[in-house]
């Protein structure tokens, strides 16, 4: 260790040690340094980010769990709530592709089913660096199949998601995980239970070995033998069996009334389990390391305290139902051990072989880590990267060859090939699955559907991340709105590089502040997320790429609006369609830039028009709506012909030349298709909601006919759009 | 009064669609009945499902572990006796492994998990799910596997087709054969199997998905609709 | 006693092996042209509590035939190993 200080070596500060020293009023020992180097961590405490995401709106009437605990949950009527939250994986997903994403998938499953609901739908947003590179396609291959591998196996459908290629993720995969799970509202665990003192701490599912311990490995005692470093894995191996029976054994323990609490083991392990449910409840805890089941023998105490084996829950459980409990761990398969109990007073202290090994009060490990006000500044190119604007550039290309090489770009082709790997249709509800703006899954007992979207501008937040994750927002709960569903609320992943970075740091707080305000505009409350820093190598960092996970909500599902133009209809646009190129699709394929500003984004306009898609639903007025996202309005009008298989002929609006009509990414737009003898019905309704309108054209034929510019056979479109990333990973 | 056939569901510990295939049961006009796996009764069903899923986890071989749970020496006795048993994806694994069907699946040959709608055309009616179908029917229903390539040894493949043994075979929108309709690469585009006697049927694609207009295409109608008749004149 | 057993897990000959194709397949753009004829198998370690070992050898040759293996694709052999024989990670470079 070479003199470095011990709690250096895990990653504290002098600072940090210090506040640990006052707190102790003492020096801590070896294996209390190792839980607070676990608990105040980034990726646990949040520490450089907690001051700026108190400023997201959190609150709403129909919250019922904001941000804080396990997941979050919102009211969805008759007794229901939703529950849901989404986490990244980056890091191991950078190291071992499979195991990365199936251990991501694994952990958020078990935050849902911590709160006692069953987990229902499964999005994966997903970011890679081009794929013409084999490590790339290797990271892209392995993700997707770790994710359905998992995800396939405990019976939850993969409903959704999103894959984007950008040369900044070449070496920072992001792998980002959203499950939404149902429950009775009044069935919900949560913080706000009463827990007595007395109660049991039941650890149950798989035994604990040294996965993960990682960054505190430096604490290894000095005898270590020469292959102990192998039999300490960087990467977790998920068991997807084992959380099957997790989840079915958890439903059950929740469903009999059995529980005081449920938290997952996810990040800093049993420490955090157990003194994040001391903390909450106002009391303290004992706990006994000899009662932990361990999966190989000899470990030590910081290391079965801080390992993050996986597929672990922890019970609180009243001494009286802890043999019904036990029953009902050992009917599906579960080991379960009673490792210690919550206690008066609010120290942790921990025994093992008798004696006491540690000892700190729970809160200053759960709730008292450091809040770091870091520097920031924007960055120095960020005035010259807005002046690069690609609007009125001159393009050479072909318009035709243009669309082509935009439609079969990988950020807009068909994702077929990674959708088609995951089961959509496990558990029944899928009334809509991916490819479509928005999943909707219905809920059983009801006509209500959730209508689920997750959606990031990583290219927008490089050219300015207020825009860029305002954008987020909107274009999430336009997806949702585009189905007839109402926006709820959001939960997010925060995904930067290092925050140790001014630059950084500002991106950072300047996307706080546009989700925040997108989701005030919009009445969709923050009810949790994750913040994943240090997404950075070799001082190359990724875009400031907030991603948004939107739940929304349509009270009948037979009235859900799809994204396939129907034959003999008429097409408009809803929306206004301005020269804005900046941070598009078409720049950077075709031009090859990243520059400008993105497009502008009036909330307000938004707002209205997710409202005015929801009231057209409930009449039956649209035979379908898409939005126009990722390269403007021709791919829009492209991907809704060929998922129904019927051409067009429309022309372009406004008085723009070609490509600015049709490749611009201006905000607030939607493509419909309606039957001719309602058309005028659709223009009074945007006229009195002050929206603008515009007729296209017609559906019909098997040509996509755009006047003025281009036409292209519809099956050549098809081939192009579907064929891209096929081609691109067989090669 | 209506007698209602009453179908079983064994459920392993791993399975996954065993609540849709109840629901399809209940949904078509029968009594779904749960069976779990570590008993040894069959609560007197008149029709028996393994339902789909990831029993045990795959581990070792799909269906290898499952086939010794407790409940099987009951299904093995019910079809001998002649009772209808129907093996939905992972539950056409076990039956494969437990030596009730012939032929084994492995992992299909993309080495990819697909989950798509396919159409499967109706070869024989000698089985309890197309007791009520014509030959040549051509139905739409989803399969979603990583380990559903049927193979088979080529003396076992003639026996099977010489004695009229395959019951689906993988087929384009028309019914015709078409190597690109073959999700897996199923020997002879084979998706569902029978035994000699006709009364066990194993399949690959999830008819239990696709009973319910809402949620996609209703080719497993037909399908429930023979399992219930043939549960039926059991009863 | 104990004694430590391996069982070997083999595809049968003539069967098509998707994965062993796709290994052989990839081999080539890593420099060796000179493969053919890739199969993959599994293989099952165990320690066996018996008086002899042939008894533990019986016991897991039938532990192969009704559960470790699939006598309608595989075939396998069983055998005895020593002590610290069998995959070890420190064997593994």
């Amino acid at each position: 260790m070479d003199g470095e200080p011990l709690h250096q070596a895990l990653g504290l500060t002098d600072d940090e040690l210090e506040a640990i020293r006052a707190t102790l009023g003492r020096e801590p020992n070896p294996t209390e340094l190792a839980m607070y180097a676990a608990m105040w961590s980034e990726h646990c405490s949040y520490k450089s980010s907690k001051i700026h995401l108190r400023t997201l709106p959190t609150e709403g009437p129909a919250v019922l769990v904001g941000p804080g605990q396990d997941a979050g949950a919102v009211d969805l009527g008759d007794g229901l709530a939703v529950v849901f939250k989404m986490e990244s994986h980056s890091h191991p997903s950078a190291i071992e592709p499979y195991q990365g994403a199936a251990t991501g998938v694994g952990g958020i499953v078990r935050d849902v089913i911590a709160m006692g609901a069953r987990p229902i739908a499964l999005l994966d947003p997903l970011r890679f660096g081009p794929l013409t590179e084999e490590r790339n396609r290797f990271l892209f291959a392995g993700v997707v199949a770790g994710i359905g591998g998992y995800g396939n196996c405990i019976g939850v459908p993969t409903v959704g998601g999103e894959v984007h290629v950008a040369p900044p993720h070449s070496a920072n995969p992001t792998v980002n995980v959203m499950c939404v799970g149902l429950a009775p509202a009044e069935r919900l665990v949560t913080a706000a239970r009463e827990v007595p003192e007395g109660a049991l701490l039941l650890l149950f599912g798989a035994a604990t070995g040294r996965d993960g311990i990682g960054g505190v490995s430096v604490l290894a005692s000095r005898t270590l033998e020469e292959d102990a470093h192998e039999s300490r894995p960087s990467v977790q191996i998920g068991d997807p069996f084992s959380e099957k029976l997790l989840i079915e054994a958890s439903q059950e323990l929740v469903e009999r009334d059995l529980l005081e609490g449920l938290q997952d083991l996810g990040g800093a392990g049993l420490t955090c389990a157990v003194s994040e449910s001391a903390a909450r409840a106002g009391l303290g805890a004992e706990l006994d390391l000899d009662a932990v089941p361990l999966r190989e023998p000899d470990l030590e105490a910081f290391e079965i305290l801080t390992s993050e084996s996986q597929e672990r829950m922890l019970a609180i459980v009243r001494p009286e139902r802890l043999d019904e409990v036990r029953q009902i761990c050992a009917r599906w398969g579960l080991a379960s051990a009673v490792v210690g109990r919550l206690v008066a007073g609010g120290g942790l202290r921990v025994r093992m072989g008798g004696s006491v090994v540690a000892e700190v009060p729970a809160r200053s490990l759960a709730d008292e880590g450091p809040e770091y006000a870091r520097p920031m500044s924007p960055p120095a190119d960020l005035e010259e990267l807005a002046a690069d604007d690609p609007t009125f550039a001159t393009v050479t290309t072909p318009i035709a060859d243009a669309f082509l090489a935009v439609l079969s770009s990988p950020n807009v082709a068909s994702k077929r090939w990674v959708w088609e790997q995951y089961d959509s249709l496990v558990q029944g509800g899928t009334v809509a699955g991916a490819g479509g703006d928005a999943a909707l899954i219905r809920i059983e007992g009801t006509l209500k559907a959730l209508a689920l979207s997750t959606d990031g501008k990583g290219r927008f937040g490089a050219l300015d991340p207020y825009l860029g994750a305002a954008h987020a927002v909107a274009e999430a709960a336009r997806n949702v709105a585009c189905t007839g569903a109402t926006p709820l609320a959001i939960t997010n992943c925060l995904n930067f590089g290092d925050p140790e970075r001014r630059e950084v740091m500002w991106s950072f707080t300047e996307s706080v502040r546009g989700i925040a305000d997108a989701c005030r505009a919009f009445d969709t409350p923050v009810t949790g997320g994750n913040v994943s820093f240090y997404n950075a190598s070799g001082g190359q960092g990724i875009w400031p790429t907030p991603v948004i996970g939107m739940v929304g909500l349509i009270r009948d599902y037979r009235l859900a609006v799809g994204h396939a133009m129907r034959d003999d209809a008429w097409l408009y646009l809803i929306g206004e369609t301005l020269p804005e190129l900046g941070g598009s699709e078409f720049a950077d394929v075709v031009l090859g830039r990243v520059g400008g500003r993105p497009p502008a984004l009036d909330l307000a306009r938004e707002r209205a028009l997710h409202g005015f898609l929801a009231d057209a639903a409930v009449d039956g007025l649209l035979l379908s709506a898409h939005d126009c996202g990722d390269g403007g309005l021709a791919v829009a009008l492209a991907e809704s012909a060929i998922a129904a298989g019927v051409g067009f002929a429309v022309s372009v609006p406004g008085d723009l030349p070609p490509h600015l009509g049709l490749f611009s990414e201006s905000a607030s737009r939607v493509v419909v298709s309606v039957e001719p003898d309602r058309a005028a019905e659709l223009e009074d309704r945007a006229a009195a909601s002050a929206l603008p309108l515009s007729r296209l054209g017609e559906t019909g034929g098997p040509r996509l006919v755009f006047d003025g510019a281009f036409e292209i056979a519809l099956e050549e479109a098809a081939a192009a759009y579907e064929d891209a990333i096929p081609k691109l990973m067989a090669g | 009064m209506t007698i209602v056939p009453r179908i079983g569901v064994v459920i392993f510990p791993g399975s996954l669609d065993d609540r849709d295939a109840l629901r399809a049961v209940r949904a078509m006009g029968g009594e779904g009945v749960p069976l779990w796996h570590a008993e040894r009764d069959l609560a007197g069903v008149d029709a028996v499902i393994l339902p789909g899923g990831f029993s045990y986890g795959d581990y070792l071989r799909t269906g290898a572990i499952a086939r010794f749970a407790p409940i099987m020496d009951q299904v093995r006795a019910f079809a001998d006796r002649g009772g209808p048993v129907v093996g939905i994806c992972n539950g056409f694994q076990i039956l494969c492994e437990a030596g009730l069907l012939p032929g084994a699946l492995i992992r299909n040959r993309q080495l990819r998990f697909v989950c798509r709608w396919v159409d499967v055309r109706v070869e024989t009616t000698l089985s309890p799910l197309t007791a009520g179908l014509v030959p040549g029917e051509v139905l739409r229903v989803p399969v979603k596997h990583g380990e559903g390539q049927f193979v088979v040894s080529r003396e076992e493949l003639e026996r099977i087709d010489g004695e009229g043994l395959v019951v689906f075979r993988y087929c384009a929108p028309d019914g015709s054969l078409d190597e690109a309709a073959n999700p897996n690469g199923s020997a002879d585009a084979i998706a569902g199997v029978r035994n000699g006697a006709g009364n066990v049927v194993g399949l690959m694609p999830h008819p239990e998905h696709a009973v319910d207009p809402d949620v996609g295409a209703t080719g497993g109608q037909p399908m429930f609709e023979s399992l219930l008749s043939s549960a039926l004149a059991r009863v | 006693m104990r004694f430590r057993c391996l069982v070997d897990v083999y595809l049968k000959e003539g069967l098509l092996d998707p994965q062993g194709k796709a290994i052989e397949g990839a081999l080539p753009a890593m420099g060796w042209s000179n493969v053919s004829d890739v199969r993959v198998g599994k293989n099952v370690t165990m320690e066996v509590e018996a008086p002899d070992r042939d008894t533990a050898l019986t016991q897991v040759h039938e532990m192969a035939q009704r559960l470790l293996s699939n006598p309608v694709i595989e075939v396998f052999s069983v055998r005895s190993i020593e002590a610290n024989e069998g995959v070890r990670f420190r064997d593994l470079r």
